[in-house]
């Protein structure tokens, strides 16, 4: 039996809001940041049930980009996280006050 | 059988991607983030897009989660508390609200559409090396090109930041 598009869209949506509930619950900086890498997975997975389903290669070269977008992202934000750490000795984002007014 | 696979992809990919927001240690969270990775791989083989899966497993679970484990490993950080262990249910509370909002609100979006989607048979060469390869340097040269730009900043970015001496 053939699998709808609905299933891939729904599965998508529900690992969406797993990562959105990591981003809001952890103060991990790390965990927060696979949270984030979470929720680009799963948009990734609707751009290529949709490409599947309509039969056309553009979601595929999409999902291209954001992977590129996603591995620069991670070097610059996993430097950061290196930075502050060695500045602060934390990686506890409630601990990382210093632009609250 | 591509039910039955569907089913066991989603729900490896669903517990492990639970998995990751609820572990203790970061280290673990990114063993089960590489399981994630992994089953959404096996979902793009049923959908027929090869070349998407893989650079799914050298890309993500290969390149980023060894970034991810290198680093994790290089600050050697101790547990965090959990939230429900330190009973911060304002936190827990906000996180539930603001994801039953918008489950609810993509859901409503999925079924407030009409007709049905069927999966035609794909046209030859979909999802292959060769078919994203000719796209990437005819219809899409200039993102193409700006990516490789994105991708040179970053590794200067990164280079910059990670020195041992921020000035």
């Amino acid at each position: 039996m053939q699998v709808p598009l609905s299933a891939y869209l729904i599965l998508s949506a529900v690992l969406f809001v797993l990562g959105v509930i990591g981003v809001a619950t952890r103060r991990n900086a790390l965990i927060i940041f696979m949270s984030i890498e979470l929720m680009l997975n799963a948009v990734n997975l609707s751009f290529v049930a949709f490409s599947r389903f309509h039969n056309s290669m553009d979601g595929q070269i999409f999902v291209f980009f954001v992977m590129a977008v996603a591995t620069a992202e991670v070097a610059v934000g996993l430097a950061i996280i290196l930075a502050i750490h060695r500045n602060r000795e934390t990686v506890d984002v409630a601990e990382l006050n210093l632009l609250k007014w | 059988m591509e039910l039955l696979l569907f089913s066991g992809l989603a729900t490896l990919a669903l517990v492990c991607g639970f998995l990751v927001i609820v572990q203790r240690h970061a280290v673990y969270s990114a063993l089960f983030l590489i399981l994630t990775m992994g089953a959404l791989a096996g979902l793009y083989i049923l959908l027929e897009a090869h070349f998407v899966w893989a650079v799914q497993v050298l890309v993500y679970a290969g390149a980023i989660m060894v970034l991810f484990l290198f680093v994790i490993m290089l600050l050697n950080v101790t547990t965090e508390e959990v939230p429900w262990a330190r009973r911060d249910l304002g936190r827990i509370g906000l996180a539930l609200l603001l994801a039953v909002v918008l489950l609810g609100e993509l859901l409503v979006m999925l079924f407030s559409g009409t007709g049905t989607a069927t999966a035609r048979p794909v046209s030859p060469g979909f999802g292959t090396t060769e078919t994203v390869g000719r796209l990437l340097f005819t219809r899409f040269l200039l993102p193409f090109e700006i990516t490789s730009v994105i991708l040179l900043i970053a590794i200067v970015g990164a280079m910059v930041l990670a020195k041992k001496h921020l000035s």
